[in-house]
């Protein structure tokens, strides 16, 4: 018998709860801020669906109802990633080092 | 254009990428790389999908218009919010993406052809099971951060809302949304999807309400983590891997990040999420009797004095620099002190400040070194060997009282052991007790000299003293 393709995304989705865990505890606790805002940029890849729901369907009707739902999400959806990738930016070019040269 | 396989593998590459922006986040040296790694998986993610769609039509032209005008607000909030104002910001943020994640459900619902999930009253079980989690996951992401901004900004008190019988309602609610979502499956009527988001957002708004602002570091990271369910929910109905490796990375992030937290305040997750804690600071009764001790009171010549002949000095860092917006006051302080050769190092508290890592972006704004800031198993053997603590806008985590009495709500919590250094320097407007209502003994401790004043206020004049 064939294997449902949901298997194989419940074992994605699985092995990447796994791969999340390892990485994010050997995030610096210093760095914590910058993880909850990237955390937050790339959550927004949710922008995908939005732009299929938006795009999708009939060409001659661009506002059907549930393209317009894909457009609202797409703006809310794009606030986030460009938001949250410059504010991590932003902070991440303020961690710096101890000069070498101590006055 | 482009065949579902290839798209797949893009998705793929996406998912691999932000793994990578994750791992870069391990030390300050790679993490404006992984940042690039985040930003790239990202455009080459909504670049394909735009390819496998395939439709540069009008529709095409409005897309490019709202990425636009998203994009333009993101951008000019990310350069124009202060550092202090990061924990309301991020919950904002949270509150988009679930916001968003329920708009996709809700367009998968209304027309699951473009999604290939059947047809309108005649979607495939588990995409709806699917669709539906996820859209609640999000509605209750989206109210939720709404009231953790409200109460982050004070535009909402931070003390905590009960009222009779809460938990039970709560708990209703919650089994209807169970039921609700089993009831879809079997009849697929419009209004019981309607029904699972209004309840969803209702939960939202209550399970946030009760909790205290001073929990709030849990809270941002516990709705941070839904978010990443949420977009999880909607990565497996819309069968996309880049969704569903970026919701499962998320989700565990702000799941770690809740424990964490939870572990710096010595509390289960569950005694969070029932709230009531931390009243006001005037509700608390233990505060009246005690303020008879004799405490000892200092001005900012003292201080200098005192730091000025130390051969090192630690910063106890809290909230009230923040509020204070003393981080940079504190700059110019340790400054001058290391002219005249004192060493300075800063301890921070796991949960201090209203987000993880709160404290070490305010003082990386100050440009100060992150080398000289150390968490709190790194530095607490160091305050024995050290002349001074300087506490600025903390209380709760340098009390003693969590080691020694057990009857204390806070017994057993990690603390800075800030009493065993020479002599402690408290700044502090009054000595009214800290979000958990309780008294903080060092007050009163021999080696302490309380700094009656605004944080900033009180730094710049030790600054003027030196």
């Amino acid at each position: 018998m064939e294997i449902d393709p949901f298997i194989f995304r419940l074992s994605i989705f699985i092995l990447s709860i796994f791969i999340g865990y390892y990485v994010v505890w050997s995030v610096t606790p210093s760095l914590h801020t910058p993880l909850m805002s990237v955390t937050n940029a790339i959550s927004s890849v949710i922008i995908v669906g939005a732009i299929i729901a938006a795009l999708a369907g009939n060409s001659m009707n661009v506002f059907d109802t549930a393209n317009i739902f894909g457009f609202l999400a797409i703006i809310l959806a794009a606030i986030n990633i460009f938001g949250g990738f410059l504010v991590t930016q932003r902070m991440l070019a303020m961690y710096k080092k101890k000069k070498k040269d101590k006055k | 254009m482009i065949s579902s396989n290839l798209l797949a593998i893009f998705y793929l590459i996406s998912g691999v990428l932000f793994i990578l922006a994750l791992r870069g986040l391990s030390s300050p040296e790679t993490s404006r790389q992984g940042n690039l790694y985040g930003i790239i998986g990202m455009a080459l993610a909504i670049s394909v999908t735009i390819l496998s769609v395939g439709n540069f039509s009008l529709g095409f032209l409005y897309l490019i218009i709202f990425l636009l005008i998203g994009g333009s607000i993101g951008a000019f909030i990310a350069f124009k919010i202060p550092m202090t104002a990061m924990p309301e910001l991020v919950a904002g943020f949270h509150s988009l993406v679930g916001l968003a994640a329920v708009f996709v459900a809700i367009s998968a619902f209304l027309n699951p052809e473009i999604f290939n999930l059947g047809t309108p009253g005649n979607i495939k079980v588990a995409s709806l099971i699917e669709m539906s989690l996820g859209a609640a996951i999000g509605a209750i992401t989206f109210t939720g951060s709404i009231i953790a901004f409200l109460k982050l900004r004070g535009i909402m008190s931070g003390s905590p809302i009960t009222f009779f019988g809460q938990h039970y309602l709560n708990l209703f609610l919650g089994i209807s949304l169970l039921a609700l979502i089993s009831y879809l499956c079997i009849k697929q009527i419009d209004t019981l999807f309607w029904a699972i988001i209004i309840i969803s957002l209702l939960v939202g708004v209550l399970l946030i309400i009760p909790i205290g602002g001073a929990d709030m570091p849990v809270v941002i990271s516990m709705l941070n983590s839904y978010s990443g369910w949420a977009a999880a929910g909607i990565g497996f109905t819309l069968e996309n891997t880049a969704l569903i490796i970026t919701g499962a990375l998320v989700g565990s992030s702000g799941a770690i990040l809740s424990y964490i937290m939870c572990k710096g305040m010595n509390r289960s997750f569950f005694n969070v999420i029932l709230g009531g804690w931390g009243g006001n600071d005037e509700t608390s009764s233990s505060s009246v009797q005690k303020e008879k001790k004799p405490v000892k009171n200092g001005n900012a010549d003292d201080a200098a004095f005192l730091m000025k002949n130390a051969s090192s000095v630690i910063i106890v860092p809290g909230y009230g620099m923040a509020v204070a917006q003393a981080q940079h006051a504190l700059r110019e302080m340790v400054d001058a002190l290391k002219k005249n050769g004192v060493k300075v190092s800063y301890a921070i508290h796991p949960v201090a400040g209203r987000m993880p890592g709160h404290m070490n972006v305010l003082l990386a704004e100050a440009n100060v070194p992150y080398d000289e800031v150390f968490e709190l198993d790194e530095i607490n053997n160091d305050f024995a060997n050290c002349d001074v603590a300087y506490v600025i806008g903390a209380n709760d985590v340098t009390n003693p009282i969590a080691k020694s009495d057990p009857q204390s709500p806070i017994y057993g919590m990690p603390v800075l052991d800030v009493e065993k250094s020479k002599s402690v320097l408290f700044v502090k407007r009054s000595l009214s007790p800290g979000y958990a209502g309780i008294d903080n003994d060092l007050f009163y401790r021999d080696n302490t000299l309380m700094l009656f004043a605004d944080a900033k206020k009180m730094t710049e004049e030790i600054v003027k003293s030196l």
